[in-house]
């Protein structure tokens, strides 16, 4: 390019050119610290958890029963909890994320009119956690107080809607979560629709496709890598919320399958129990941390490798 | 050498001239930290030059900090055990300097001066009691009209002294509790939701119709909760107030170190879930304005500053407690 030879040019001689490369060694510096503090978090985590890795082993992730007061650590019903309130916030958040996304990338409305929707839809993830949790307290727990009363009356017999119906429950945290991972959905699945190379619309719309033809046959699959890692994002985001979560959950320790029935996540637990905590405690506590940071990372691996694996199958049509 | 000492001297002089006091540090509790706030306050105004800064962090930081010796003074309401104690290199001396009592706050439209029981009450926190109507329940109201209605049981689900003092009280009065549950700073309750802190609690409890939970006197009376009167010991049915609760505290005869809970009392008047909380001292202090300043407060607190415990609902000492909190005072040099 010409722009190329024109700026060589005018730096060639020049001082700077003959000094190391300072830059590149400040860029390499805060890459290394990246990674060091990653292993120094892990490294921590994992020592003050030892005392409890080697009394309860892999028991303490089978175990249904936490009662500090009896030294008695099993963090199952803190796990499902997780498991099962990211996955609620999920289904419930990435039909309308992604129909929002979908929405917003198409000229169904004018520019102004779109960017203003993109606008307000980003807005909610710049909402902080606890006004979450307080919004939740006084719209979403009433609600679903109700709601799960008259379901559990009529339903009552299938397990996962079995009463009595609670208003802080699996169900809460897992309706605010999604709320919460919405932006995340909508925000990155928008930016790789908007990416796909518009001669691939073209091309659709040549073969005679209607618009949603050409959505859902051609533009859709091209950009699913993208919206496969804006769902494993909210996955991950659903997982580590704690605030919001702390506060309608209900914070219980007991196993529990219904979804009006109190419950409590990994990062609840740490957020409730670790200001008090003490000795073995302390151990178990940080042995849960540990348990939550492979499940992020694990999720995240997974979605790496179904990125890649995608990419490789549409890399043909990019 | 000898110069730069004298200037030096002369520089730590010219900065601690505006200050020209003591700064006292404390943590811990944060059930008796407003009273804690307001004794610092109104002592700093009748003695300028001794400023208390106390921070609620909880009990078992408190503990954590008194024992690596980072702060001035500890406060806990589990007190502190003699293990503890062993590890602390300059001693520990407890002071209990207020008390609170822990009530039972219930949400149901129309029913006021619920009585519970001692087995009623085993029985709602072990989940055997679900409804309002239930028999154990009616039968100790007459005339009440107890709903059809579940209880939702609402407890603490941070680590908290209130906790610790309130599932003591259950595990006296019930074997089954005891067995099942057991006490502590933080249990697994079989039934009911949890809520961070007792604001948290407190907000469960305002909010759902048919709950029941318990927090420390002050928050209930601050947020106009309902309260019921629990059964003591002698088969009375005791509301729980500052002289009910007095009358708990003056039941208990206090060991040397003062640690002592009047877990589930035979006074008759007696409100039966009360419990000191305490400061804790080092044995030792090196330095001696410190001590001196650090003593002035502590014995202002027991004295004058006791006139603040009711109206920020606590309950004042008993004077042959703070008779026995005064000697202990004094031991410490």
């Amino acid at each position: 390019m010409t722009t190329d030879k024109t700026n060589s040019g005018g730096i060639e001689g020049s001082v700077a050119r003959r000094l190391p490369d300072f830059f590149r060694w400040i860029t390499a510096l805060g890459a290394v610290s990246a990674v060091f503090v990653l292993g120094w978090i892990f490294w921590e985590v994992f020592e003050e958890a030892k005392p409890a890795l080697e009394e309860y082993g892999l028991g303490f992730l089978t175990g249904a029963h936490w009662q500090p007061n009896r030294d008695r650590y099993g963090v199952l019903p803190f796990l499902v909890g997780t498991v099962a309130t990211a996955v609620i916030a999920l289904l419930l958040a990435f039909p309308p994320g992604l129909a929002i996304a979908i929405f917003l990338s198409e000229d169904f409305l004018p520019r102004t009119a779109r960017e203003f929707v993109r606008f307000v839809v980003e807005l909610l993830a710049a909402i902080p956690s606890v006004v979450y949790g307080l919004w939740g307290i006084f719209v979403v727990v009433p609600l679903i107080q109700s709601l799960g009363t008259w379901v559990t009356e009529r339903f009552g017999h299938l397990p996962f809607l079995s009463g009595p119906a609670y208003g802080n429950s699996l169900l809460t945290a897992g309706v605010v979560l999604a709320l919460m991972v919405l932006p995340t959905i909508t925000a990155i699945s928008r930016a790789s629709l908007v990416a796909v190379p518009r001669t691939l619309r073209e091309g659709a719309y040549a073969l005679g496709a209607t618009r949603w033809e050409a959505i859902l046959g051609v533009i859709l699959p091209t950009a699913a890598p993208g919206v496969v890692a804006a769902t494993i994002l909210a996955l991950g985001r659903a997982m580590g919320e704690t605030m919001a979560v702390a506060m309608l959950i209900g914070n219980s320790s007991r196993l529990s399958w219904s979804l009006f029935a109190p419950s409590g996540t990994l990062a609840s637990l740490l957020a409730n129990q670790f200001g008090e905590a003490e000795g073995m405690q302390v151990a178990a506590l940080m042995y849960a941390a540990l348990v939550l940071v492979a499940l992020t990372l694990a999720v995240n691996f997974a979605g790496e490798a179904v990125l890649r694996y995608t990419e490789r199958r549409t890399a043909g049509i990019r | 050498m000898k110069k730069s000492f004298f200037h030096l001297t002369i520089l730590a002089a010219g900065f601690a001239a505006p200050l020209q006091g003591q700064q006292i540090s404390g943590a811990g509790a944060t059930f008796p930290a407003p009273l804690y706030q307001r004794w610092a306050v109104e002592y700093n105004q009748q003695v300028p030059t001794i400023k208390v800064n106390y921070q609620s962090v909880g009990s078992g930081a408190g503990v954590k900090n008194f024992l690596q010796g980072v702060v001035d003074f500890g406060a806990s309401d589990a007190a502190i055990t003699d293990a503890e104690i062993a590890q602390s290199p300059r001693g520990a001396v407890m002071i209990p300097v207020t008390a609170g009592s822990v009530v039972l706050a219930y949400n149901l439209e129309g029913v006021s001066g619920l009585k519970l029981t001692r087995a009623a009450l085993a029985g709602i926190f072990l989940g055997t009691i679900t409804r309002w109507n239930d028999p154990a329940l009616v039968a100790a109201n007459p005339g009440l009209p107890l709903p059809a209605r579940p209880i939702t049981v609402a407890y603490r689900s941070d680590g908290s002294g209130t906790t610790y003092v309130f599932t003591q009280h259950l595990a006296a009065i019930s074997p089954e509790f005891d067995e099942e549950v057991g006490y502590d700073k933080s249990v697994t309750f079989p039934v009911g939701v949890g809520g961070k802190g007792n604001e948290g609690v407190t907000a469960l409890v305002k909010q759902t119709p048919g709950s029941i939970g318990y927090v420390e006197y002050g928050y209930a009376e601050m947020n106009k909760l309902s309260v019921a009167s629990i059964e003591n010991k002698s088969g009375n049915f005791i509301l729980p107030t500052p002289l009910s609760g007095a009358a708990a505290l003056a039941s208990v005869e206090l060991p040397e170190n003062l640690r002592a809970w009047p877990v589930d009392t035979a006074a008759p008047d007696a409100y039966p879930i009360a419990s000191f909380t305490w400061l804790l001292l080092y044995q030792k202090y090196d330095n001696a304005e410190k001590l001196k300043a650090l003593k002035d407060f502590v014995t202002y607190a027991l004295t004058e500053g006791q006139s603040f415990a009711v109206d920020l609902g606590y309950i004042p000492l008993p004077e042959s407690v703070v008779a026995k909190a005064n000697a202990a005072l004094s031991t410490i040099d």
